[in-house]
């Protein structure tokens, strides 16, 4: 029998629709896979297992835990049930932790709730627990508090908190979406070993077609609340028979049509003369000119330091080196990545290029002119061709403003301002050329979807016409499908507009799909540079052997199942 | 979801406001004392510095709805001219501390560093007098009477909202359209108008409804001290003065400039609560 067993779980929430007749089983010892796009009612399924929905919501169906419905269970049960026998994992590591309890505490508060243990046994356990998530005792005393740990070491705490009373059933949803590729496999891999060890069944939830395809045993892939197809993930995703299957499957390989752009690439690495670092770099070393004048952006010894914390009253602390003497130059209309784990200087090092951050030595050439240690008013023709596209399509538009007020902003570094109907006209084809309609000008940014909200955003970056677009991380916040449509819509427009990409990404599928060139950072260092293709599959550097090792890729993942199968 | 809009177009936040009980509740008691302040410039039942001694220390009556004083006055007239005084002196308060204290609040957030420090030291030493004993030392400096109550009051709304203004601007700043705006070139100083106060601007008008009500007070305070208004000009603080030896012969004297003060400052507050409600969205569904 099986562990879990959801049938025709229905949902409404005031009265929408949310899960239409959904059917799910979990095994013990098995990894069920739960795909679907944002919205498609995935977090929603988990919770109803959980029973933790909204108060509002109406749930009909059976969910049946162990023999028992719980749909029908007390309060009273559901509590002795939640981090006993089912466990759970939320995305946010940085909001499912109580930051002002020590993660001792947290890990013990669970056991000592539900098996009554004294307070030594439960920090004993919660020790063991800790050790058994990788935090090990000498490092990671029970008396750390959460804001001393990363992204990566506090899904650890969360998912020993989880696990603490070995479950019968893990609740993993979207549990490494926050995290960067190499950090995504190590959790993955604990995962999938405490699934091993304890016999647990995982729920694992995912928009990440290849994630669930590397650790799912079955998958059921959802679409607005209705069960699309479910079946072994290897037979399913092989045989993609349901149209929605492939359409997702599809997504997530997708790369944009551009032509290959025969040079050599103009692209040249760091401080990487030094032999211990070398590879990749011999073919891209001189870069042919551009007509007029050298590289559009040349960057050359650039450090960042950041004052260090404070811990006496009398001793300086040494400051923290965000990016350690990095040069590269790019090309009038090249597409370059710069690929790295999350805190390795890629964001700093794009504020300084953007003339937003003051490197602490070094300096930055943008069209032959140095753009560092100047005056805001001087920059204003540099910034009118260096625009930027930012990682979270909620955050980067102010909330109080129309769409056109928005887009229209970077208009601001016009010598000439354009009048109101030739502003307006400048909006609307900026608006156009991302693929939304003129009239889309007079609503909030709020009344958008993630996607158009990355358009709007790319529509803003592109209206003053500038040779140089950065992109922080542009789509990882997107669902594959819409995810595809945005690249697309990068690559259309560097053919369009002759403009110049620096794609900063810690995903290496979308460095592959748009860009000809690829820098590796690592540690505030550009540890290996060269064409794209060529550092994915055959990386030199540890850095980027890391991170080529550890990107899920779906057809790889297919493959690795089958063969598994025989 | 797919990739096309969601969601309705939201309601402006004053529609919102105005499906919410605890605002209009709020907004028509406010709006009912300004109504009366007002109308005392063009009427009033009897005239308030008219002294009439036979008529004196009347019980509430047809005549005289909420009875007369000492000298014969109508109560219910010097209620409504001692309206126009509390709420003229809370407003222009209220406007030099918005006036003051959130350019100062904005331009500390925009700064940072030295300027950040001394400025919000020098909102920490303000903090640190008494308000209402350094209102009462400053009028008996300056002399009694409304102007001073004024600046006495307005003084120490500066640094509340310059705190105000700070905190809320310092939550924005790091946001990413801020980041946007930069790389449209734009400074500080119109960043700071353009996104930081539009986005700020909620959290100072709940702030705006709790100093108007509390220099309401302040006022009262100092009336009742002999430092606001001077006579004839009647104040709600000063006929509580007056009342206070009366109390046992005629305590509707003390009763009704009470009860209006009471009354326009749960007015105040609960337009403030209601803002904040409308604000907080997840307070706003608990209900």
């Amino acid at each position: 029998m099986s562990l879990l067993e959801i049938e025709n779980l229905s949902l409404d929430i005031g009265g929408t629709p949310i899960l239409k007749d959904v059917d799910l089983s979990i095994a013990a010892g098995e990894v069920m896979g739960l795909v679907g796009e944002s919205g498609s009612g995935k977090s929603m399924t988990a919770l109803a297992v959980m029973r933790l929905l909204p108060q509002a919501a109406r749930a009909s169906g059976r969910i049946l835990f162990d023999g028992a419905d719980l749909l029908a269970a007390t309060e009273d049960r559901m509590n002795a049930l939640r981090g006993d026998d089912i466990g759970m994992v939320f995305q946010e590591p940085m909001t499912a932790l109580n930051p002002l309890k020590t993660i001792g505490e947290q890990v013990a508060e669970g056991i000592r709730w539900h098996t009554g243990a004294n307070r030594t046994d439960a920090e004993a356990q919660a020790r063991r627990m800790l050790d058994r998530v990788g935090l090990p005792a000498e490092r990671f005393p029970l008396t750390r508090y959460p804001h001393e740990l990363s992204g990566g070491q506090r899904q650890r705490v969360v998912i020993a908190i989880a696990c603490a009373l070995k479950p019968k059933l893990l609740i993993a949803d979207e549990p490494t979406t926050a995290l960067d590729v190499v950090l995504q496999a190590q959790i993955l891999e604990l995962l999938r070993d405490l699934v091993d060890e304890n016999r647990m069944g995982l729920l694992l939830i995912s928009h990440d077609l290849a994630v669930v395809t590397e650790m799912a045993d079955r998958i059921t892939i959802l679409r607005g609340g209705e069960v699309m197809e479910a079946g072994d993930t290897a037979q399913t995703l092989s045989a993609q028979e349901h149209p929605y299957t492939r359409q997702l499957a599809q997504a997530s390989m997708h790369v944009p049509e551009r032509p290959k752009r025969s040079p050599p690439s103009p692209l040249r690495g760091g401080p990487i003369g030094e032999a211990d670092r070398g590879g990749g770099r011999g073919d891209v070393l001189d870069s042919p000119r551009t007509e007029h004048s050298g590289p559009l952006l040349s960057v050359q010894n650039i450090t960042r330091d950041y004052p260090g914390h404070r811990t006496s009253l009398f001793h300086k602390p040494p400051p923290t080196r965000a990016v350690d003497d990095v040069s590269f130059s790019l090309g009038e209309g090249q597409s370059v990545a710069l690929v790295g784990r999350s805190g390795c200087g890629k964001s700093t090092l794009a504020r300084m290029i953007l003339a937003l951050d003051e490197p602490t030595s070094g300096s930055i050439a943008f069209r032959g002119e140095t753009i560092t240690g100047r005056d805001q008013a001087s920059l204003r023709s540099a910034r009118r061709d260096m625009q930027v596209v930012f990682q979270d399509p909620y955050g980067s538009f102010d909330p109080r403003r129309t769409v056109e007020w928005l887009v229209a902003e970077p208009l601001h570094l016009l010598d000439r301002k354009p009048g109101k109907t030739e502003r307006r006209e400048l909006v609307s084809q900026a608006l156009h050329e991302v693929g939304l309609k003129p009239a889309d000008m007079h609503k909030y940014p709020h009344e958008f979807s993630g996607g158009q909200r990355q358009r709007i955003s790319i529509a803003r970056a592109i209206i003053t016409r500038p040779k140089l677009v950065v992109a922080d991380e542009p789509v990882s916040a997107l669902d594959v499908s819409i995810r595809a449509q945005v690249l697309d819509l990068f690559a259309d427009l560097n053919q369009k507009l002759g403009v110049a990409y620096l794609f900063i990404t810690h995903d290496l599928t979308v460095a592959r799909a748009i860009t000809d060139d690829v820098m590796v950072m690592h540690e505030g260092r550009i540890v290996e540079a060269g064409r794209t293709a060529e550092i994915l599959s055959h990386p030199q550097s540890d850095a980027a052997k890391a991170l080529v090792d550890a990107a899920p890729d779906l057809h790889r993942a297919i493959a690795k199942r089958m063969q598994e199968q025989g | 979801m797919s990739d096309h809009a969601v969601g309705l177009p939201e309601k402006g936040f004053i529609a919102k406001a105005f499906s919410n009980r605890s605002f209009v509740a709020g907004f028509v008691i406010t709006a009912l004392v300004a109504a009366m302040a007002l109308l005392s410039f063009v009427w009033t039942p009897y005239d308030v510095t008219k002294l009439v001694v036979a008529d004196r220390m009347q019980p509430p009556s047809a005549e005289h709805l909420f009875g007369t004083d000492q000298f014969g006055r109508d109560v219910l007239s010097m209620i409504m001219v001692g309206a126009r005084n509390s709420l003229a002196v809370a407003l222009v308060a209220v406007c030099i501390g918005v006036g003051i204290g959130v350019p100062l609040g904005c331009w500390a957030a925009a700064r940072g560093g030295i300027v950040d420090g001394a400025l919000m030291r020098f909102n920490d030493i303000v903090f640190a007098f008494p308000a209402l004993l350094s209102a009462i030392m400053i009028t008996a400096i300056l002399g009694p009477g409304a102007i001073n109550a004024i600046v006495a009051i307005g003084i120490f709304n500066i640094p509340v909202f310059a705190r105000i203004a700070r905190a809320g601007a310092l939550a924005i700043w790091p946001r990413e359209f801020i980041l946007a705006a930069r790389a449209a070139g734009k400074g500080p100083a119109l960043i700071t108008i353009e996104h930081i106060l539009p986005n700020i601007a909620n959290l100072l008008l709940v702030q705006v409804s709790i100093q108007f009500a509390l220099g309401i007070l302040a006022e009262a305070g100092l009336s009742y001290l002999g430092l606001g208004a001077q006579p004839p000009m009647p104040s709600w603080g000063r006929m509580l003065f007056d009342a206070q030896t009366r109390m046992a012969v005629a305590p509707y004297l003390a009763i009704v400039p009470g009860m209006a003060i009471v009354i326009t400052v749960l007015g105040l507050n609960l337009i403030g609560d209601g803002i904040a409600d409308t604000l907080d969205p997840k307070l706003r569904r608990q209900r």
